[in-house]
């Protein structure tokens, strides 16, 4: 099956035999092949059919430039569409299909597109389908997202696992052809931090491909020799099989390492891909130069192929592309494919040259191998069925003929990669030397070097990388010797040819979107004049290639139809990414469970003993409830938790509130300029409930300060604020007010704080603490707060209630969390003490009116949530001078209620508009909402808090609750919103 | 984006939080038009093409708030120091 395997070394181990299929039809190939190299060697050259017009289509490239040869690799699971068959590493057991093809690659029924090809042109999308605009949507766009589809993904979850890593280094060099080796090997003997990526699994780039010599020894033995000199520096990191793809700001590079790509299966402990973040003093650019092609009629028939791609194939993998293979070339070095073909003893039909002049040398080469030379002549067309079979030249004199051959390299001239060196903005600069762009301003510490800078030849590639690594090594402050590496002359004469005219049959500008000649020439008649524009109306270069192969043409052509210079025309900036990245490899190990941090509370053990239902909370995870066994379901265990609380004692963890320590001579001060209400008059000893706006007048948290010593506060946040809060302290300290003698530290995690709420909790404090600290009524009466040793260890004891209960907070270290509540527990049995979770706290805090996340809302007021009176007048602080501002301090805005369903059966629901009885349901009549609604087990029907218009002044009115999200409509009755307890009693007995 | 903190040095810039203008100082709370004052430094921002004075706080470091100079055009740090040492009392 072998057929087209030549004999001799290349870079494949012919020792070992690989198995894969391609359409279900066994292959082999060696370990050193990619999936088009062994594909091509089986004799195997349809390899796909395009994206619209479904042409058959073979490899044009041997890159990750390749347009066509897009496969969907691997089954099940890890079935992964548009993949390159060029950059695909062979591996034992590889299975491939081609795409976009029904029933057969051969057989293709989509290739009738084709005879309608005169519908498909550029814009007809737009132009056709426009009408009725209805059928967009459910007719047009499936029935064209079928016919002109890549691959498929697959719909199981992705088995693999992904990963980041973080590298600084002294100088990343990006490609490791002759250039970018040259300046590894020149820094890192220096004994510079040296990273150095490839998106190939063998490096040398072109050395590989083309058949050079360097002092003396082949191009492909240097590099090997010089991979091996750089995995021996220990400061020197070689990543194979990584493509650099993203340029950022502050010498930031993204890259992407393919770990287990060519392995059907990941090793264990290895990921399949890994996300590399590098950070690095200088970078190098040699990313080398991508060939082009020249576009003629039926340049897209397989065996058409780049001059490059087919020496590569020959020299690099021992793969005969065809038996009589002709060559087109516009430029010196599409020669060398004849010369190496020839070598090989294939067949070399003719050698066409677009140039009437030649030099000599060639010509000379080329006539003692008896090769027949047109110059001055061009490809009009190609002949065949699934694969060229004859090509249409038409000579110097203008007449045409055919010649017979299977294939047909196309040396269209070299291009330099500039993609990298345009992420931040920079635009390339046209270079009338090599014909193309070049990098024009370069990202700062980037230095592009060989063929990516347009030296175009060894001797240049490795001389300014060899000088780009010298300088990088000296920027670290390393003395590094300028290396020299002795190599032949070459010639690189070119003239440019980007498409011919007279062509016969369609002419392909990008292949893979089926860009055709005739696109550019609609494009120009229609005005398009800016790259850009071409872009986004033919799609030219919007395909997974990003139109590597297809840009310089296709912009040439529209200079010419425009008449205009290419230089005069621009190109397009590329953004990242380089080369198409998965999703799951920007997500690495942000996945499931692991897709953010999960804080647990101090008590997290004991509350999972006692099979505790969690819930996240913000960045925590708490118990929601505590279900006992026979529950009929949580609405019971919640009641039960709630009346168990009301009538004797619980035990909540709160360690999720955040805790800031506020210490200093002016913390008093500073606390005043945060605090809407007086702080500085707090005594000793003392807690006080406070609220902080922020500067435009609206509350920001709200919490408990307790005064543990003259210059020492502590405060308390509310959970999902904590951060914030400790943001908008840090500021008003360090940029508004850094003379005050204030320190902060947030003491959130540090400790674990239990609520004990409940009649019985004064009980329950005694049995545990002993004489600790004396809690009894007169010495420890409500808002005291006082620091004390138990057990040895320093605690905290705060009189606050958040259920409305006689309550305190009990906080220890937070190692001592787990110990306390068992404790509390243990001595609580007698009492009856019932552990709560978040739900019942919520529940008791809407019985009680306080507000909370769903009312400090980012939109309301002090005074809109029944606070005005906290607020002081004697003093400044943040927020006060806007809160005074006529929209804010209006009447009629929403003020906090509470509310009740008049049918006491009914169920209040969140988010319900409060309108009049009899007002038409309209956003005009709408005069409120509710904000939280909750079932009390203590008053046994719904309650609810809300906002509505001028609403303490309403208490008694009747409105309905109409909720169109729900379909509920429920009358309501407005009430006070503390239900529980108005006068405060319970708290203070 | 890369910021080198006073304190902890050149770190990513996903440690940070931006804050926005620094040149917005808070007005004195007393004057007789304190109030359009404070509009105006609590709404309205310059944008400028170029150097920008600008806030960020070391969030996931050292919680130090911070003056960054930055061109907003190229993203170029020009100059970072203590907010604190920058701010007149």
């Amino acid at each position: 099956m072998s057929s087209h395997r030549l004999s001799g070394e290349g870079a494949i181990q012919r020792d070992r035999t690989l198995s894969f299929t391609f359409d279900r039809r066994g292959y082999t190939g060696h370990p050193g092949d990619t999936l088009a190299s062994a594909l091509l060697a089986s004799g195997v050259r349809l390899l796909g059919r395009s994206f619209k017009y479904h042409r058959p289509r073979g490899l044009l490239s041997a890159g990750s430039e390749e347009p066509n040869a897009l496969v969907e690799l691997r089954a099940g699971a890890r079935r992964e569409p548009n993949t390159r068959a060029t950059m695909i590493e062979l591996f034992d057991g590889l299975t491939a299909r081609s795409q976009n093809r029904w029933p057969s690659l051969a057989f293709d029924a989509g290739a009738v597109n084709s005879l309608l090809s005169r519908l498909f042109v550029a814009g007809f999308y737009y132009k056709t389908f426009m009408w009725p605009a209805a059928w967009w949507e459910r007719l047009y766009e499936p029935a064209i997202r079928r016919a002109a589809g890549l691959g498929r993904a697959s719909r199981e979850a992705d088995p693999d696992t992904y990963e980041k890593a973080h590298a600084f280094c002294d100088l990343l060099v990006i490609g490791g052809g002759p250039a970018g080796l040259a300046a590894a090997l020149t820094a890192g003997r220096a004994g510079a931090r040296v990273i150095l990526c490839d998106e190939d699994f063998l490096l040398g780039g072109r050395l590989n491909g083309d058949r050079h010599q360097i002092g003396g020894e082949s191009g492909a033995l240097w590099a090997r020799r010089s991979e091996a000199e750089l995995r021996s520096l220990p400061e020197v990191r070689l990543l194979t099989r990584t493509t650099v793809f993203g340029v950022y700001d502050g010498s930031t590079f993204a890259a992407l390492e393919r770990v287990s790509d060519h392995v059907s299966v990941p090793r264990p402990h290895q990921p399949r891909q890994r996300l590399w973040k590098i950070v690095a003093r200088r970078a190098v650019l040699a990313a080398g130069a991508l060939e082009h092609p020249i576009v003629f009629g039926g340049n897209d028939r397989p065996g058409v192929m780049l001059a490059s791609a087919v020496r590569t194939y020959v020299n690099r993998f021992r793969v005969a592309p065809g038996r009589r293979i002709a060559l087109f070339t516009a430029c010196d070095d599409g020669w060398k494919t004849a010369f190496d073909l020839l070598e090989a003893r294939i067949d070399v039909p003719v050698i066409i040259d677009a140039r009437r002049e030649i030099p000599p040398a060639l010509r000379a080469q080329g006539s003692r191998h008896g090769v027949r030379i047109m110059t001055g002549a061009h490809v009009l067309g190609t002949r065949g069925g699934k694969g060229v079979e004859a090509i249409e030249v038409r000579g110097e004199d203008g007449r045409v003929s055919r010649v017979r051959a299977d294939s047909l390299a196309v040396a269209g001239g070299w291009s330099p990669n500039t993609a990298l060196s345009t992420h931040l903005g920079g635009r390339p600069r046209w270079s009338e030397a090599i014909g193309a762009h070049v990098p024009g301003d370069l990202p700062r510490g980037m230095t592009a070097v060989g063929a990516a800078c347009g030296e175009l030849a060894l001797a240049g590639a490795l001389r300014t990388g060899a000088a780009a690594g010298r300088e990088a090594a000296g920027s670290a402050g390393l003395e590094a010797p300028l290396e020299q590496w002795r190599t032949e002359e070459e010639p690189v004469g070119f003239a440019r040819r980007w498409s011919v005219s007279g062509h016969r049959g369609k002419a392909f500008v990008d292949y893979q979107h089926d860009v055709t000649v005739e696109d550019i020439e609609i494009a120009a008649r229609e005005g398009f004049r800016c790259a850009e524009h071409l872009k986004r109306y033919t799609t030219l270069g919007m395909g997974t290639d990003q139109g590597r192969t297809s840009q310089l043409n296709g912009h040439a052509l529209l200079a010419t139809l425009t008449q205009r210079e290419p230089a005069d025309m621009g190109t397009i900036c590329a953004r990242p990414p380089y080369t198409p990245v998965a999703i799951a490899a920007l997500a690495a190990r942000a996945r499931g469970p692991q897709f953010k941090p999960c804080r647990l509370t101090p008590s997290h053990r004991w509350a999972e003993e006692r099979g505790a239902v969690l819930v996240d909370a913000g960045e925590w995870r708490r118990a929601r409830w505590f279900p006992l066994t026979g529950e009929a379901d949580w609405r019971s265990t919640v009641a039960r938790e709630v009346a168990g609380v009301r009538a004797g004692v619980g035990i909540c963890d709160v360690s999720t509130l955040g805790k800031i320590d506020v210490q200093g001579a002016d913390a008093g001060a500073f606390l005043d300029r945060i605090y809407a209400n007086m702080i500085a008059t707090l005594p000793v000893g003392r807690t006080r409930y406070g609220i902080m706006l922020r500067e435009d007048g609206i509350v920001l948290d709200d919490g408990t300060v307790a005064r543990l010593g003259e210059c020492h506060f502590l405060l308390s946040t509310s959970t999902i604020h904590a951060g914030r809060v400790m943001r908008h302290l840090t500021h008003a300290r360090q940029v508004l007010w850094p003379q005050l003698d204030v320190q902060l530290v947030s003491v959130t995690e540090q400790w674990a704080q239990m609520a004990i709420a409940g009649p019985h909790s004064r009980e329950l404090l005694m049995r545990v603490l002993g004489d600790a600290v004396d809690v009894s009524g007169p010495r420890f009466p409500y808002l005291a707060c006082q620091e004390f040793l138990w057990l040895g260890r320093p605690a905290r004891l705060f009189r606050i209630s958040f259920s409305g209960e006689l309550g305190y907070e009990l906080a220890v270290p937070a190692r001592y969390g787990e110990s306390a509540v068992r404790a509390l527990m243990a001595a609580g049995g007698t009492l009856g003490v019932v552990p709560y979770g978040t739900e019942a706290l919520g529940v008791m805090r809407i019985e009680k009116g306080h507000a909370a996340g769903a009312e400090i809302n980012g939109t309301t007021t002090a005074a809109d949530l029944g606070l005005g009176r906290l607020v002081s007048a004697r003093k400044d602080f943040i927020g006060r001078v806007l809160a005074a501002r006529p929209g804010l301090a209006a009447a009629d805005r929403p003020a906090l209620i509470g509310l009740t369903p008049v049918e006491r059966s009914a169920r209040l629901s969140t988010g319900a508009h409060l309108l009049r009885p009899g007002a038409p349901a309209t956003l005009s009549h709408d005069e409120g909402f509710i904000s939280s609604t909750a079932f009390s087990p203590t008053l046994r029907h719904w309650v609810g808090l809300g906002f509505l218009s001028r609403g303490r002044e309403r208490i008694g009115e009747r409105m309905r609750a109409y909720d169109p999200l729900r379909g509920e409509d429920v009358q309501v009755e407005i009430a006070h919103p503390v239900f529980y307890d108005p006068a405060g009693e319970r708290v203070r007995s | 984006m890369r910021i080198e903190c006073p304190f902890c040095g050149e770190r990513d810039h996903s440690e940070f939080a931006y804050f926005g203008d620094a040149a917005c100082a808070r007005p004195a709370p007393g004057a007789a038009d304190a109030q359009a004052r404070f509009v105006e430094a609590v709404y309205l921002r310059e944008n400028p093409a170029g150097a920008h004075r600008e806030l960020w706080y070391h969030e996931f470091g050292c919680r130090s708030w911070l003056q960054v100079t930055r061109d907003t055009r190229t993203h170029e740090i020009l100059e970072v120091r203590l907010a604190r040492e920058s701010t007149a009392p």
